[in-house]
């Protein structure tokens, strides 16, 4: 038996089409023209950023080559001495990146702690006042936007070479960064228990303690965790302007072309990275798990 | 109706007594944390040797810079025409940097992804390199990059481009991977090949979220590229280190002010350019 397949008539189809055909042809029109848009724009930045394609195709062959050169040399008879002498500097810069994670660690808190108390400035539900949001918004709006090597440059100027400088600009840099993140948590917060705690007497303070905090605080911990993971990428570079961590030695190394070195202290800032990634991912996932089982 | 005091808080404390028991396995399980947190603070202000008594030195001094940088001056218009196309280096790096890593990531995060190449082994060896690349910092590539093109705006683009691939790699991958099976799954019982069921199922889901993250990179990577001049690649760091280390107060603060508009500008034109492709919804 053939099942019967209901058929449009002729014309009634051919108006669907049509229609398909339209819809279709907009959706291309707007897909060429952001395309030629994106292409002019790529091509004004070439001409601004001074690409020269040929000059890459000529060079390129120096970007394998630098990382061939960076290799130590290993053979299979000699693999422990040869090991051992391309990781001659370990117990050094096992210390320097260590303290590269503790200026990170010590910068994250610090600004984490800033950026709590400025959050809640800086949220609408929370402060009646419009001046006082507009204003803590700005101050974290320039933490945030100025690099923290520009802070880091000016630092070392004022408070003179070492792990110091760095701690303050990875600190100010975490507050803008975090004051914003955290402000943007607390005004999604659920409303009803703030005005229970304003209808119940409370204080401003005892309005966040009580209202807003217990809300907020598996976010901004996870928060804090992945700055912390962005801090110590920026901290491991703080040494190139000379405040402090193992970028100073790994800038020495290239410039002075102490090709394994280079290698070695990559290799030791890429596992350490890598590390932190793992740990603080698997303590935000659970973090974020215990929010989502709590609710 | 009776209103809430001594008496009846004591009868309900009693009825519901495990509300008011304090709760001393969960309030040590935080005042260990927190002890822990502060203990390893201190830890690492005595390891890093932080020199307190320069600190009220030091800020004497940044107050004095601070009072050196107003008002902001560029010194004279052929300066600030300098600086204008420094920043126009610098956005060029951002934009071209972006565009390139986000071009080079996308055929990486399909293999990387666990929905679309079932393979094990490359999954894991694409996540494991594109993770290795992430983790040098942007100012690294730059240092390597100016060893290869030379110093200028170029070997910042070529920085931008191998950072931004390794953090695109991830984030797409993970976009990917999140991503509803259903669509795919209809094409391949229509007839689809494994490919349409990728390119008819799977990337309309996904090319909005994935623009959405360029966008965001792009504002984020314009305040990166701020600072690659600083190795020598181009872009307005390399005035701003110069006039740092001259102590040029006032330029200084002419150029922080410069950076501080475009970057607000790139923020605001791609957070509308964002809403307008993927609505208010977050980033994953």
């Amino acid at each position: 038996m053939r099942t019967a397949v209901p058929e449009f008539p002729e014309a009634r189809l051919q108006e669907l089409a049509d229609r398909y055909a339209v819809a279709v042809a907009a959706k291309r029109r707007r897909l060429w023209l952001g395309s030629l848009v994106l292409i002019a724009a790529a091509l004004a930045a070439g001409w601004m950023g001074d690409v020269n394609l040929r000059m890459l195709a000529e060079n390129f062959w120096r970007f394998p080559a630098y990382f061939a050169g960076t290799a130590p040399k290993f053979s299979f008879s000699s693999a422990w001495v040869d090991l051992s002498e391309w990781l001659w500097g370990l117990p050094r810069w096992t210390r320097l990146l260590g303290d590269t994670l503790l200026i990170a660690y010590v910068g994250t808190l610090a600004g984490g702690i800033c950026g709590f108390v400025l959050c809640f400035l800086a949220s609408a539900n929370l402060v009646k006042s419009r001046t006082i949001v507009f204003v803590t918004r700005r101050v974290l709006e320039v933490c945030r936007t100025v690099p923290e090597i520009v802070f880091a440059l000016i630092f070392v100027l004022a408070f003179g070479l070492g792990a110091l400088p760095g701690v303050l600009a990875i600190a100010i840099h975490t507050t803008g960064a975090l004051g914003k993140q955290f402000a943007e948590v607390v005004e999604n917060i659920d409303n009803n228990p703030i005005e229970g705690v304003a209808a119940s007497g409370g204080s401003w303070i005892q309005i966040v303690r009580f209202g807003a905090v217990p809300q907020v605080l598996s976010n901004f911990v996870s928060y804090a965790l992945l700055r912390f993971e962005i801090n110590v990428r920026g901290a491991a570079v703080m040494g190139f302007v000379g405040a402090g961590g193992i970028g100073q030695d790994l800038i020495e190394a290239v410039r002075k072309f102490y090709f394994t070195d280079v290698s070695a202290i990559l290799l030791l800032i890429v596992v350490t990275v890598m590390l932190i990634d793992f740990v603080t991912e698997r303590v935000r996932h659970r973090l974020l798990g215990l929010e989502g089982a709590g609710r | 109706m009776s209103s809430f005091n001594f008496e009846n808080q004591a009868s309900i404390a009693e009825r519901h007594p495990q509300l008011f028991r304090p709760d001393w396995w969960n309030r040590g399980k935080i005042t260990l944390g927190f002890g822990a947190a502060a203990a390893l603070f201190v830890f690492g202000i005595v390891q890093l040797d932080i020199p307190f008594h320069r600190l009220s030195d030091g800020m004497v001094r940044l107050g004095g810079f601070l009072k050196l940088m107003v008002p902001p001056d560029p010194g004279s218009w052929a300066q600030a025409l300098i600086y204008l196309h420094a920043l126009g280096e610098t956005v060029a790096i951002a934009f071209l940097g972006t565009l390139g890593g986000a071009l080079l990531a996308f055929p990486v995060a399909l293999l990387a992804a666990r929905n679309v190449v079932a393979n094990r082994i490359i999954h894991i060896l694409t996540r494991r390199s594109l993770d290795t690349i992430r983790g040098v910092d942007t100012l690294i590539w730059a240092l390597i990059w100016v060893g290869v093109v030379g110093l200028g705006p170029f070997a910042g683009i070529l920085a931008v481009i191998c950072s931004d691939f390794g953090s695109f790699g991830k984030l797409f991958s993970e976009a990917i991977e999140a991503a509803d099976k259903k669509p795919g799954e209809g094409v391949l019982a229509a007839g689809g090949s494994h490919l349409h069921g990728i390119r008819f199922g799977l990337l309309p889901q996904v090319i909005p979220i994935l623009l959405s993250q360029v966008l965001y990179y792009f504002e984020s990577n314009t305040r990166s590229a701020t600072i690659i001049g600083i190795v020598g690649a181009g872009g307005i760091g390399l005035q701003l280190a110069e006039q740092i280390r001259v102590l040029e107060w006032q330029k200084v603060s002419f150029l922080i002010l410069l950076i501080l508009i475009t970057v607000s500008s790139i923020d605001w034109v791609s957070g509308k350019l964002r809403f307008a492709i993927i609505g208010r919804r977050e980033i994953a």
